[in-house]
């Protein structure tokens, strides 16, 4: 029996190679690629996806080890067709240029957003300090996480 | 407030929402029916013979369906020099260099069967500084350099790729006459592009033997052009298709993984997907240009700019690539945007054992404006000058010439100074302040736009200008609404395809906006013309008498109820007269290079290459004496983009270029230890988080560029080029030391202050 854990709500079990990182499940058995591979070693940040409510690197923990857990993947945002609201502000904030690291920028202000609803830049920044961005320059992300808190 | 409808407007990214769900599909994401992996072996060696390859076991693993070695690849590419090959061929040149490539049912399979792939080595000396390759009896990179073909057939000594000098005036007579001189040599390092997407591509072959390409990349007709060049087929036999980009910076510029995939794909006739790793795309791929820059600047005692003279020595690493345009670019830009009548500009490019350097954000600039805008402070120094105010007095202006006597059309270098001096806050205890200027050019070669009306009367728009994120789509996009009077929701910007779209040079060179614009702008308004002939017709009146109104109609001006749908007159385009309605457009930035009246150029001298733009920064930073460590508290970028035609778009490249030359002054530098990469790996190459950001204040200045569209021009690399330099004139601020090294880390700054105090 190999270990199960949810994805979005939906029970997953991971595979009988017991090298395959969450990451390969996400991207290659359950066709979830708004989880990037930018490094496939942690540092990028653009694999990350919420871990029983905690950002953490989909390709840095083996699928093994994800028993019992509950993965939320960007994909769960706008299960119901809308965008999230942290989305929208990402847009409209002009935070999202070439893209690729965005679906972990959203889970990152999800996470932080969760037990802080009402951040401030410096803690905003902190909460993405691990999630590399090459093209915007962190501000305007910053500002809509920000904004996303007074919605 | 302004006086269009979309043009000027901050319209959401077109893509904005299907990136942010995490929808948008980069290469990776991408599968196709039967796909296999790709993976490609890399060299351990700087310079070596290849005394054989043996593949024999590699292909003998079950599930390897093809391999590749440089025996595969007979035809060199290359733009200037015809010196590159897809697969190293007898000879390795640099750490890192792909040598064979391979295709599996997964990529497990594929990278295990590189480690059956035995190749035999002879090891030879290597080059791994100019200085080095310039040493007489040096070894030589390229032993068959003169046979191969290349664009500019100058006399070369060896090792060197590219020589090219500029003069105008009399630098040295001038130099006699000066009041103040100031001399020195400025370093820079390479710097990696960091896309957070690796390359890579998808191709897949039909039965016919067509090839298609999807990729990463920049310009979709350079893949094809290229990938059509070193296969040896017609490019009508090459279709390439953009993805989504993840990035590129001019990394994504040439040909990446697509020959390979191409080739993998048409043997095992199967689509393959070879995307790299990052440590594969660390070594195989590109960085900046790393240069020595000796420069001298001289003025006269009233501040007065007179002459300037540089002598660039960039390392092109292994393939010449692009170099000879970025040293001529650079050389074009030495001067700075001064009023100096007297230069004597000299560059060379040397051939080394290091893995290629590109263009990448600035393509040569921030590399010669570091030395040159730390000299313009140098010499306010020395004459107790006002760093702004200095620059003010010898700025160039509107109706001047550019080096090679290009007219400035429209400049708003001025504008950009006085708004950053009334920006800048009164001087804070402990923090330095410095500034420096940056000059452009948004243009390069030809492209080209066909707008369709569809029966509905939406509109498509085609330009095969590649979207890497600045939002060349969404730009492109409100060109063609503001230009039909149509809202922007009615336009379908068309995924690049050669098999579809009209060709466009590349995204690069701060040209989309620019060069594609005004294709854009003129295929709409072919477009527009149509309608109204059609409307004239329908509405039984003078063409001249036909108003644009807002929403797609085409009204009699004055009578409020008189008018036609666009849907109307597209239906009966369509179904009763004239056929469908379509606007095509081709542009070509027709430069015609220098006044030989004006300048005595030698070599691959580049002049008039698009239409100039400008801009001024500030850095205002902190020194931390114990550790040497920078903190760059904010940053001032003001910069003349013609017409913003789309605000927060504009204010997302100042940000990011910043972001990137705060990187390439602070941080980021690939270091070498003998022929091996030395931090090759996100982990030891520090690109800026969010926490190393200071706060970033943009100052969009407009001043109209006459040929632009709506009066706009480009803003994708100055942002990048004046940090540097403004940092290290902040330091010299602060502390009274200036560093010429890039980057500017906590040891040398350490170093700095300890000699100073000594």
């Amino acid at each position: 029996m190999n270990p199960t854990f949810t994805v979005n709500g939906r029970s997953c079990s991971a595979p009988a190679d017991g090298t395959a990182t969450l990451l390969d499940v996400l991207r290659d058995q359950l066709a979830l690629t708004g989880a990037k591979r930018g490094c496939n070693y942690g540092v990028c940040g653009t694999c990350s996806v919420l871990i029983d409510g905690v950002l953490g690197r989909a390709c840095l923990a083996l699928a093994a080890d994800c028993a019992g857990r509950e993965i939320v993947t960007v994909e769960a945002l706008d299960a119901d067709g809308t965008p999230d609201p942290i989305q929208q502000r990402l847009v409209a904030a002009g935070a999202v240029q070439c893209g690729f690291c965005t679906p972990a920028m959203v889970l990152a202000a999800r996470g932080l957003l969760a037990v802080n609803p009402r951040p401030s830049r410096a803690e905003a920044a902190a909460a993405i300090s691990g999630n590399i961005c090459r093209c915007s320059g962190y501000g305007a992300i910053v500002d809509a996480i920000v904004a996303a808190g007074h919605d | 407030m302004t006086e269009f409808g979309v043009v000027g407007t901050s319209a959401p990214r077109l893509d904005g929402i299907e990136k942010a769900t995490g929808r948008a599909a980069y290469v990776d994401d991408m599968v196709r029916p039967g796909m296999l992996h790709g993976a490609v072996l890399r060299s351990a060696y700087a310079h070596a013979l290849i005394v054989s390859v043996d593949v024999s076991a590699a292909l003998a693993l079950p599930g390897v369906h093809c391999v590749l070695t440089g025996d595969d690849f007979p035809h060199r590419y290359g733009a200037f020099v015809q010196d590159e090959v897809v697969l190293a061929r007898g000879r390795v040149r640099y750490v890192g260099e792909p040598v064979a490539a391979v295709a599996a049912e997964t990529p497990a399979l594929a990278r295990e069967a590189l480690n059956l792939i035995a190749v035999d080595y002879e090891e030879l000396p290597a080059v791994m500084t100019p200085a080095e390759a310039l040493a007489p009896d040096a070894p030589l990179v390229h032993e068959d350099f003169a046979a191969y073909g290349r664009r500019v057939a100058v006399p070369l000594p060896p090792n060197v790729c590219a020589v090219t000098t500029i003069a105008e005036g009399d630098a040295d007579a001038a130099f006699a006459d000066c009041d103040v001189v100031v001399e020195g040599v400025y370093r820079t390092q390479p710097q990696v592009h960091v896309y957070l997407e690796p390359c890579g591509a998808l191709a897949e072959a039909d039965a016919a033997g067509k090839v298609t390409v999807w990729s990463s990349c920049q310009s979709v007709f350079r893949v094809q052009a290229t990938v059509a060049e070193v296969l040896g087929l017609p490019m009508s036999r090459i279709r390439a298709i953009a993805s989504k980009v993840g990035g590129a910076f001019g990394g994504k510029s040439d040909v990446t993984v697509q020959p390979l995939a191409a080739l993998l794909a048409l043997r095992s006739r199967r689509p393959v997907k070879l995307v790299l790793t990052r440590d594969d795309d660390f070594m195989m791929m590109r960085t900046r240009h790393p240069a020595e820059i000796w420069m001298k600047t001289g003025a006269m005692a009233d501040g007065r700019l007179v002459a300037r003279a540089a002598r660039i020595t960039l390392d092109g690493g292994a393939y010449a690539e692009d170099s000879s345009a970025v040293l001529g670019f650079a050389l074009l830009i030495a001067r700075g945007p001064y009023r100096i009548d007297h230069i004597r500009l000299e560059g060379q490019v040397a051939y080394t054992n290091r893995l290629r350097a590109a263009g990448f954000r600035g393509y040569g600039n921030p590399q010669v404006t570091f030395a040159g805008e730390c000299q313009i402070d140098e010499i306010a120094a020395r004459l107790g000058r006002d760093p702004i105010d200095l620059r003010l007095q010898n700025a160039v202006r509107a109706g001047d010439d550019w080096v090679g006597g290009q007219r400035l059309e429209a400049c708003g270098l001025v504008e950009c100074l006085e708004r950053l001096r009334d920006a800048l806050p009164p001087r804070m205890p402990g923090r330095g302040i410095g500034v420096a200027c940056v000059a452009h050019i948004s243009g390069i070669l030809s492209t080209s736009a066909i707008v369709r009306v569809l029966e509905d009367g939406t509109v498509t728009l085609s330009t095969g200008a590649v979207d890497l994120g600045e939002g060349a789509d969404t730009v492109l996009s409100q060109i063609c609404a503001e230009t039909l009077g149509v809202p922007l929701d009615r336009v379908n910007y068309a995924v690049p395809d050669t098999d579809g779209s009209p060709y466009n040079w590349s995204t690069g060179g701060s040209r989309v906006t620019y060069m594609v614009g005004r294709a854009v702008t003129a295929a709409a308004g072919q477009a527009r013309d149509r309608l109204f002939d059609h409307a004239a017709e329908m509405l039984e009146c003078a063409v001249v008498d036909l108003e644009l109104r807002p929403g797609g109609r085409v009204g009699i001006a004055g009578v409020p109820g008189a008018e036609v749908a666009f849907r109307d007159i597209s239906a009966r385009a369509h179904w009763a007269v004239g056929g469908p309605i379509i606007g095509n457009a081709s542009v070509m930035f027709e430069g015609g290079g220098f006044d030989p009246k004006r300048s005595a150029v030698t070599g691959n001298g580049i002049g008039r290459l698009g239409a100039f733009v400008f801009g001024a920064q500030a850095a205002e930073i902190e020194v931390d004496d114990v550790t040497g460590q920078i903190a760059v508290r904010r940053i001032w970028a003001a910069h003349d983009v013609g017409r913003a035609i789309n605000p927060t778009a504009v204010a997302g490249q100042i940000a990011g270029g910043v972001a990137q030359g705060l990187g390439y002054a602070l941080y980021e530098d690939l270091c070498f230890d003998g022929p091996n990469p030395a931090n090759p790996t996100l982990m030891d190459y520090k690109v800026p988080g969010a926490k190393e950001m200071p706060e970033i204040i943009p100052i969009i200045v407009e001043h109209p560029e006459p040929s632009g569209p709506f009066g706009a021009k480009g803003i994708g690399e100055p942002p990048l080029v004046p940090v540097a330099p403004a940092i290290a004139n902040a330091l010299a601020d602060v502390r009274g030391v200036r560093l010429r090294q890039l980057p500017l880390t906590p040891e040398r700054v350490l170093d700095a202050l300890d000699a100073a105090r000594t």
